[in-house]
C-alpha cells in the first residue's frame, strides 16, 4: 500500500516537474532548430534539411550586424568596465572605512537600483542626457545604464569584500605594504570572483537593454542589437521568424560564452567567502 | 632587536577603556606574554605596539625611538595572528616573502630568502601550495616564518596557537619557545591560556580590565600572585579562594572559616597593623598543595566528598566545604578511595597558605 502511494507521489511529481521544464525549455529548443530552418515558424519542428541560409539573410543587414559588433558590445562593454571597477571601490570604501550609516547606504542602495533604471525615470534621465549633450552618444548610454546598475552592484561587491578578514590587510600594514597596494594586492584577487559575477550581471543587462537605447540613440547607426532586431520586421510589424531567429541566436551567443568563461574560471556566486 | 617601553598609554575607544594607563618595560631579547581573559585589554595592548591601533594618550617606544604615531610600516616588526591571515591567492612562498615584496627585493631574491626560512621552520617542501592546501600545524608556521623573514626588531604573537588541536598546541608551544631563543628576538605574545603563558613567557604581565595587575617572571606571578584575580587565574584548576574572618586576640590570629579555625602562630607576625579585629579576608590554597587525610588536624579544612576525577598521574579531589567547594590535586598511582558525600579532611602547611584582602590585593 505504501509502495504504491510512494509509486504514484513519484509519477505525480515528475508529470508536474516535466509539464514545468517543458514550459520553459520549448522556447530555447525554437532557438536551436529555427535558425537552422529555412521554412522556420512559431513552432518547434526539426528541419529537414538543415542550412545556414537564414544567417546568409542576415549577415546581408550591415545595420543588424554592426548593431550586434559594435554598438551592443562597445555599450555593453564600457557599462561592464565603469560598473565593475566603480562597483569595487566603492563595496572597499564602504565595507572597511568607518562611515556613520554605512549600512542604511548599502541597503538604500538597492532601493534605488530599481528605481534610476526604471521606465518612470525616462523623461528625466532623458533631459539630463540631452542637458549634458549626450544624446545619441554611446557615453550616453553607457553612463545611464552605469547609473543604474551600480547601486545592485555595490551591494553585490559589498558582501564579497566584506567576506576579507580584517586581519588580512592588517597583516599586510605590518608587511609595511600601502593602502593602495594592500587593495591591488590583497582585497582585489580575493574579491575576483565578485567583480566577475558583477561584471557579467552587467554586461547581460546591457546587452539586453532595450528602452534606453531606443529612447536616448537617434541614428541607427549606433543602435545595439536589441534595437536592430526590428529591422527583421516586415512593414507590417510582424517578425520575419526565419531571421529574427537566427539573428537571436547570434545575439545569444557572446552572452553563453562569457558566461561560460566565468563560471568556468571563478564559479559564478552570488556571496562572498573565501575559496582557498 | 629592541626593547619595548609603554609609558601611561591609554586606548580609549569611546567611553570603553580599552587600555588604562598601562607603563612596562621590555627588555631587548625578552619574551613576554599579556595573559588575561577575553576583554582584558591584552590584544589592544599588542595592537598599540604594530601601531594597528593608535594611543589615546601615553608614550610607546621601540628601541631607542618613539614610534607612539609612527605607521605600523615604519615600526620594523613582524606580527603573527591569531587566523594566520595568510592570503588565499598566493603561494607559500609568496605569502612568507611578502614583506620583502613590499619592500621592493626582486623576485629571485625573495625566492632565496622564502627557501632560507622554510628550511629552518620545516616547511621548505610547501613552497609552492597554497594555504588552503596545508594543515594548520604548517599554516602557523608559514605566518610565522612571513613574520621572521623580514627580520624585525620585534615579534607580536596575537593568540597564535588557540586554532590549533590540543596535541599540535603542545608542539607548536615547544617550537615557539625553540625559535626565539634561538633568534633571541623580543617577543611579545598576548594568550588567554595560562598555561601556555607560564611555558613560554621570561615575564608574565597579566591584565584585567585595561591595566597590568602583575608583572614578572612566570614562577614569581604563581607563587606570589598580587591580587585574588591573577590567583584565580593561573594555574588549572585554579586557586582555591575561602570567605575567612580574622579572629586577633593577644597571643594569636585565628582565621575561622565556615567549617574550620585556622590558628595562625608563627605568620601572625605579618599581619600586624596591615589587618584588623574582625576583618573579612580571603584565604587562597593552590590544589597541589592539599593533601587528603581522615582525621582533622590544627592545618586542615574538613568538607564532604564532592567529586573525585581521575586523570592517570594525580586525581582531582573536590570537598563541599560549607557553601564553597575546595579542590585539591592529589599525586600518585591510585586515586583516593572514598564515597560522595562521605565526610574527609584537606591538609596543606601553613607557609603554603595565601592571604588576600577582601578587596582582592595580597597580605605580603
Amino acid at each position: 500500500m505504501r509502495l504504491v502511494r510512494y509509486t504514484l507521489a513519484r509519477i505525480v511529481f515528475y508529470v508536474t516537474a516535466s509539464l514545468f521544464a517543458s514550459f520553459f525549455t520549448l522556447p530555447l529548443l525554437w532557438l536551436a532548430f529555427a535558425p537552422f530552418n529555412e521554412k522556420a515558424a512559431l513552432s518547434v519542428t526539426v528541419p529537414d534539411s538543415p542550412s545556414l541560409a537564414n544567417f546568409g539573410q542576415v549577415f546581408k543587414n550591415t545595420f543588424a550586424v554592426r548593431a550586434l559588433f559594435q554598438n551592443s558590445a562597445i555599450q555593453a562593454l564600457g557599462a561592464m568596465l565603469i560598473v565593475t571597477l566603480f562597483a569595487t571601490l566603492a563595496a572597499y570604501a564602504l565595507s572597511r572605512a568607518n562611515i556613520r550609516g554605512k549600512d542604511l547606504i548599502s541597503y538604500g542602495l538597492v532601493l534605488f537600483s530599481s528605481v534610476v533604471t526604471g521606465t518612470a525615470a525616462m523623461v528625466p534621465i532623458f533631459l539630463l542626457i540631452f542637458r549634458l549633450g549626450l544624446i545619441n552618444t554611446h557615453l550616453g548610454v553607457i553612463l545611464v545604464f552605469s547609473g543604474g546598475l551600480l547601486p545592485a552592484a555595490i551591494f553585490i561587491m559589498r558582501d564579497f569584500v566584506d567576506s576579507i578578514p580584517r586581519s588580512y590587510e592588517e597583516s599586510a600594514l605590518v608587511a609595511g605594504a600601502s593602502p593602495w597596494r594592500i587593495f591591488m594586492d590583497i582585497a582585489v584577487p580575493i574579491v575576483r570572483p565578485g567583480m566577475m559575477v558583477v561584471a557579467v550581471w552587467a554586461f547581460v543587462n546591457v546587452w539586453g537593454g532595450f528602452l534606453i537605447p531606443f529612447i536616448l540613440l537617434r541614428s541607427p547607426e549606433k543602435m545595439p542589437a536589441a534595437v536592430a532586431i526590428y529591422s527583421f520586421y516586415t512593414e507590417a510589424g510582424t517578425p520575419i521568424i526565419t531571421l529574427t531567429a537566427a539573428y537571436s541566436l547570434l545575439y545569444t551567443i557572446p552572452v553563453l560564452i562569457l558566461y561560460l568563461f566565468v563560471n568556468w574560471r571563478y564559479g559564478f556566486r552570488f556571496f562572498g567567502g573565501i575559496k582557498s | 632587536m629592541a626593547s619595548v617601553t609603554f609609558e601611561g598609554v591609554s586606548k580609549h575607544f569611546g567611553s570603553v577603556k580599552a587600555v588604562h594607563d598601562v607603563s612596562f618595560s621590555i627588555s631587548d631579547g625578552e619574551f613576554v606574554c599579556l595573559l588575561g581573559p577575553s576583554g582584558c585589554g591584552k590584544t589592544t595592548t599588542l595592537r598599540l605596539i604594530a601601531g594597528l591601533e593608535q594611543a589615546t594618550s601615553g608614550r610607546i617606544d621601540i628601541g631607542d625611538r618613539e614610534v607612539t604615531y609612527l605607521n605600523p610600516k615604519d615600526r620594523d616588526i613582524g606580527m603573527v595572528f591569531q587566523d594566520y591571515a595568510l592570503y588565499p591567492h598566493m603561494t607559500i612562498a609568496d605569502n612568507i616573502t611578502y614583506p620583502l615584496k613590499v619592500r621592493g627585493l626582486g623576485a629571485a631574491a625573495r625566492r632565496k630568502r622564502a627557501e632560507e626560512v622554510a628550511t629552518s621552520l620545516q616547511i621548505a617542501n610547501l613552497l609552492d601550495r597554497r594555504p588552503g592546501q596545508i594543515s594548520g600545524g604548517q599554516q602557523q608556521r608559514t605566518s610565522v616564518a612571513r613574520a621572521v623573514v623580514h627580520k624585525p626588531q620585534v615579534f607580536l604573537f596575537d593568540e597564535p596557537l588557540s586554532n590549533l588541536d590540543a596535541k599540535l598546541r603542545l608542539e607548536a608551544r615547544s617550537f615557539l619557545k625553540h625559535l626565539q631563543q634561538e633568534l633571541g628576538v623580543t617577543a611579545i605574545y598576548v594568550t588567554h591560556d595560562q598555561a601556555e603563558a607560564m611555558a613560554l613567557a621570561d615575564r608574565i604581565a597579566v591584565m584585567e580590565g585595561g591595566r597590568v595587575v602583575q608583572m614578572g617572571p612566570p614562577l614569581e606571578v604563581y607563587r606570589q600572585p598580587a591580587t585574588t584575580f591573577v590567583a584565580n587565574f593561573l594555574g588549572s584548576p585554579p586557586m582555591n579562594l575561602l570567605r575567612v574572618r580574622l579572629e586577633l586576640t593577644k597571643q594569636q590570629a585565628m582565621l575561622v572559616g565556615e567549617t574550620f579555625r585556622l590558628q595562625l602562630p608563627q605568620i601572625s607576625e605579618r599581619l600586624k597593623g596591615v589587618v584588623s579585629e574582625g576583618e573579612a579576608l580571603i584565604a587562597g590554597l593552590r590544589p597541589e598543595h592539599l593533601h587528603m587525610a581522615n582525621d582533622s588536624d590544627s592545618w586542615s579544612i574538613a568538607g564532604e566528598v564532592y567529586a573525585i576525577e581521575p586523570l592517570g598521574p594525580e586525581a582531582l579531589v573536590t570537598l563541599k566545604v560549607g557553601d564553597s567547594l575546595v579542590t585539591a590535586r592529589i599525586f600518585g598511582d591510585e586515586p583516593p578511595k572514598a564515597n560522595v558525600g562521605e565526610k574527609a579532611y584537606l591538609l596543606f602547611e601553613p607557609e603554603r597558605l595565601h592571604l588576600f584582602k577582601a578587596s582582592g590585593e595580597r597580605i605580603p
